[in-house]
């Protein structure tokens, strides 16, 4: 049974997109209100931080960072330096993919698996970043069930991790293909998708980033 | 491939199994349905009942809800969308077959994992049950464990967690479905409404559903993990479940009620001989409501302190929401009018939709009147009301779907008979059922209460409501032996038999594998009545001359393009990854190694889905 | 003939409603912009201003680079239309939705 390549079959659609382009555009729309959700339930809560933490006694806190309040000095949890890099390090995952994604789509398989293992390994980077920063925060008092803040920090951060999680499993396996000989410029469409994921993930880093981690009550 | 095959292998990738399938989940539930709805009738018949201790009570109407929502009506609405939509678009298939068993499924392990936690209560024999026992909108913070220890609370959210994977799964291959393979010539506004309504209602699934997902998770979280999501003395707030819920559940009545009034708009005009009056109307009018159903959802909440703002904006867009359903009610009765009326129990039902539908909806008007619905909230007038809309309006549409396409599926006509004494004793059960209940919640009967003291005046009420709830189970027992004693008959339906007007009346009776020989080529709305009849001057329908027509029933499969007509082949993958959900559910209540099988499972079906050869 | 399908028969390389393709170079360049857009960000923090600004530039930075991701990496702005109206779509109602939550829970946003 022959089947006609991608593109051919994506003009046999009545809209002209891949069905399964649709598909995945569809899902990172609905995982906006996945997302959307978590980080809502983090923003509703984070009003009620103002206790503030002494040095010590972190437990009960929920000064994000290092503040200094009426000359008083209290310790956060935030190492913003260490998650600026995380950011880095998923931001230029992005840039990775998107060229591992031309260089398939003109068919440089070398290329496109060069760039394909770095995101993968720069994703498994931002992956070991947010599990060291946890247990930072773990040993420093703060954990599910501390109080509101570690509750939905840690939900919300440890969502976004699981689904970079996958994201590397994905590119991985993409490799593997590859590298069995299956996966030519034919089939830049699953490499096309997987970057959409891809993308889609470091984007709601993004957000996290910046409402989580930069911006203060 | 003669009618429905109802003991198929479980790797072929048939459409018509998995809505058979789905059907059969839905007959089966509605006898366990009537056992127990029946006892919790029972027990309220008279003042301090003893049929039901409390726990049994809650733990019943708990799964009542439940079920009746994501067990009953959403599996059902489902099982049509697969039979119908790519029938009347002029496709062969949906768009990915190997989803839609998936679906399929998963919900099945959905419904089988959240009926397994009646027998973990303990000693079943004593009469302990271990069923969810918070309502079907498990408030917290009475869903932590604080309040609600033991198991039931974690199989009511790992159910529904479940459930949700699979009604997304079909929202997402609809929604491709019908955007992506539709038949030359079928233009959006050339579809069937029903198309039109199961499309608004998958978008409405994708992007309610994540939102309810989160609101589980943060419930687990709390209650596995001891997070602190709704834990009051951590600062937790019982209204940041209650918003999250509503904002899944206030679109998911719409997905509820949307297929039904799809439904309603392909039965009406077969059996008026008349197209659907106004039909751009009634699809803005469905995508209005779509829309419109983001913004309303705190009309749930208006009694519990949001202020006067909050209260008057969702009060104000709650009555406007009733402005684009009563749209669809006028050009549903625009339809009847003037119509060559063929009195059949498919028309009944419609009619009686909405009649039922009317009454509800003007019931929740009433709700709307923020003032108002502080002396109806909580009360029966409340559940009048949504049994008024859900079971007088979607279950009635339901049935008048099955009735109107159990020919096309089957090969035979269901005996209009039984299938009007089946509507007419339904009609009056239910009317007696819950009628009262609108006049016992304006007296003060509060809901959610397992057992009531006498001499509060709500007594005669209780029992005329249980009386009719008898009535309504009556009606479903005709029901089933109209399906048993129609399906033993040897008289064939044909591929027509209510000359009606959309293309899935085109095929023959039940349809073959490939469903059309030859893909037709859409000319205009109703395309397939347009092939049967012309007008003569006075607008009535004159049968075109044979031959005049294009050739509409061929039996043949035709060669296109030089291959042959593509059937999606057989694949053990789905049902593989759908076992995987369970068991990861199973193992975070007992033992989470099993957690780790489960993912297992779940990834080899993944990987052995994504890596067989394509057969898109 | 719908109007993808003439374009889509203008060159066969393409897709319905595409524009031409960056290359790697334009991907680099924006990855720079990206970066710089960042340090950005973690310098507003380390400033110290008044919180309006300061929110009002991290936000607008945020929604810079979540777009610049969105359009050019994703390829939103040379695909097909529809693709972007399904996007924005389930932006518009994460947001609308839970704006309206934040105000009627009180919430602390800042």
């Amino acid at each position: 049974m022959e089947h006609a390549p991608a593109a051919e079959r994506a003009l046999e659609t009545s809209t002209g997109i891949d069905n399964r382009k649709l598909l995945m555009w569809l899902f990172l729309a609905s995982e906006c209100l996945f997302f959307g959700s978590l980080i809502a339930a983090y923003l509703v809560y984070r009003g009620d931080h103002e206790v503030p933490c002494r040095a010590g006694d972190l437990a009960a806190c929920v000064f994000p960072t290092d503040r200094t309040v009426n000359g008083v000095e209290y310790e956060g949890l935030f190492d913003i330096p260490f998650t600026s890099v995380s950011a880095f390090v998923l931001l230029m995952s992005s840039v990775s993919m998107v060229l591992s994604l031309a260089a398939i789509q003109r068919g440089d398989q070398r290329g496109f698996r060069v760039w394909l293992m770095t995101t993968a390994l720069l994703g498994i980077v931002f992956v070991g970043g947010q599990a060291f920063e946890f247990t930072e925060f773990h040993e420093k008092g703060l954990s599910l069930g501390t109080n509101l803040f570690g509750t939905t920090f840690f939900v919300t951060t440890g969502f976004h991790g699981a689904h970079v999680t996958v994201g590397v499993l994905i590119l991985l396996s993409l490799l593997v293909m590859s590298f069995r000989g299956r996966l030519g410029q034919a089939q830049s469409l699953h490499v096309e998708l997987a970057g959409l994921y891809w993308h889609f993930v470091d984007v709601v880093f993004v957000v996290i980033f910046s409402l989580i981690y930069l911006l203060q009550p | 491939m003669a009618g429905v095959r109802l003991r198929g292998p479980v790797y072929e990738l048939e459409r018509r199994l998995d809505s058979a399938r789905a059907v059969e989940s839905v007959i089966g539930l509605g006898v366990s349905l009537e056992l127990r709805d029946e006892l919790l009738r029972l027990q309220l018949a008279t003042p301090n009942g003893s049929v039901l201790d409390a726990d049994k009570y809650n733990q019943l109407f708990t799964m009542h809800g439940t079920t009746m929502i994501f067990l009953v009506v959403m599996p059902l609405s489902a099982a049509f969308f697969n039979l119908i939509v790519p029938l009347q678009i002029g496709a062969r298939d949906v768009a990915f077959p190997r989803l839609n068993a998936f679906s399929y499924w998963v919900f099945l392990a959905g419904g089988v994992f959240m009926n397994v936690s009646f027998f973990t209560g303990g000693d079943l024999l004593k009469g302990e049950l271990g069923a969810p026992d918070a309502g079907w909108f498990g408030y917290a913070p009475l869903t932590l464990n604080q309040f609600s220890p033991g198991n039931g609370i974690n199989y009511w959210a790992l159910g529904l967690l479940i459930l949700g994977v699979s009604s997304m799964a079909a929202g997402f291959n609809f929604i491709v479905t019908i955007l992506n393979m539709r038949a030359p010539g079928m233009t959006l506004l050339r579809m069937p409404l029903f198309v039109w309504m199961t499309l608004v209602t998958s978008f409405l699934i994708i992007f309610a559903m994540p939102i309810i997902t989160v609101a589980l998770f943060e419930l687990l979280f709390d209650r596995l993990f001891n997070a602190n999501f709704f834990n009051t003395a951590a600062g937790g707030s019982p209204l940041l479940w209650q918003h999250m819920f509503w904002l899944f559940g206030h679109p998911e009545v719409y997905i509820l009620i949307l297929p039904a009034m799809g439904i309603v708009s392909e039965v009406l005009p077969t059996f008026s001989r008349k197209p659907l009056f106004g039909y751009p109307f009634v699809v803005i009018s469905g995508i209005a409501i779509a829309f419109m159903s983001w913004g309303v959802w705190a009309h749930h909440m208006l009694t519990t302190g949001l202020g006067t703002a909050a209260n008057s904006a969702f009060a104000i867009s709650t009555m406007l929401i009733a402005v684009p359903t009563g749209v669809k009610i006028f050009n549903w009765i625009g339809t009847l009018w003037g119509g060559s009326i063929k009195l059949k129990t498919p028309l009944f039902f419609s009619v009686g939709f909405i009649a039922m539908f009317v009454i509800g909806g003007l019931t929740g008007v009433m709700h709307s009147i923020a003032p108002s619905d502080y002396q109806q909230q909580d009360t029966y007038f409340v559940v009048a009301h949504f049994h008024q809309v859900l079971f007088g309006g979607a279950l009635f549409g339901l049935f008048a779907g099955v009735y109107y396409w159990f020919p096309k599926f089957t090969g035979k006509m269901l005996s209009e008979g039984w299938g009007k004494l089946h509507f007419w004793l339904m009609l009056i059960g239910f009317n007696v059922t819950f009628q009262p209940m609108m006049i016992l919640g304006l007296s003060g009967m509060p809901r959610r209460v397992s057992a009531y003291p006498d001499g509060l005046g709500w007594d005669f009420w209780n029992l005329v409501a249980t009386i009719g709830a008898f009535l309504i189970a009556l009606a479903i027992l005709v029901f089933i032996w109209n399906v048993i004693v129609s399906l033993r008959r040897q008289e064939r339906a044909g591929p027509d038999p209510w000359d009606a007007r959309t293309l899935e009346w085109s095929i023959p009776s039940p349809p073959p594998a490939y469903d059309f020989a030859e893909i037709p080529r859409v000319r205009a709305r109703d395309d397939f009545w347009h092939r049967k009849y012309v007008e003569d001057e006075a607008g009535r329908p004159v049968p075109v001359v044979a031959g005049g027509a294009e050739a509409a029933d061929e039996e043949e499969p035709e060669e296109e393009s030089g291959h042959g007509i593509h059937m999606p082949s057989p694949s053990y993958f789905p049902i593989i990854a759908a076992l995987g959900f369970p068991i990861i559910a199973a193992g975070l209540i007992y033992d989470y190694a099993f957690v780790a099988v489960g993912a297992a499972v779940l990834m080899v079906g993944v990987y052995g889905w994504a890596l067989e050869p394509a057969s898109e | 003939m719908t109007l993808s399908e003439i374009r889509g028969k203008k060159e066969p390389a393409r897709r319905a409603g595409e524009r031409p393709h960056p290359g790697p170079r334009l991907y680099v360049t924006i990855g720079v912009i990206l970066a710089l857009g960042e340090a950005s960000e973690v310098a507003m923090f380390y400033a110290g201003l008044p919180q309006w600004p300061t929110v009002a530039v991290l936000v607008a930075l945020m929604v810079v680079n979540f777009f610049m991701v969105v359009l050019w990496f994703m390829h939103l702005l040379f695909d097909n239309r529809f693709l972007s109206s399904l996007f924005v779509g389930g932006l518009v109602l994460t947001g609308a939705l839970f704006v309206v939550v934040l105000a009627t829970l009180g919430a602390g946003l800042f």
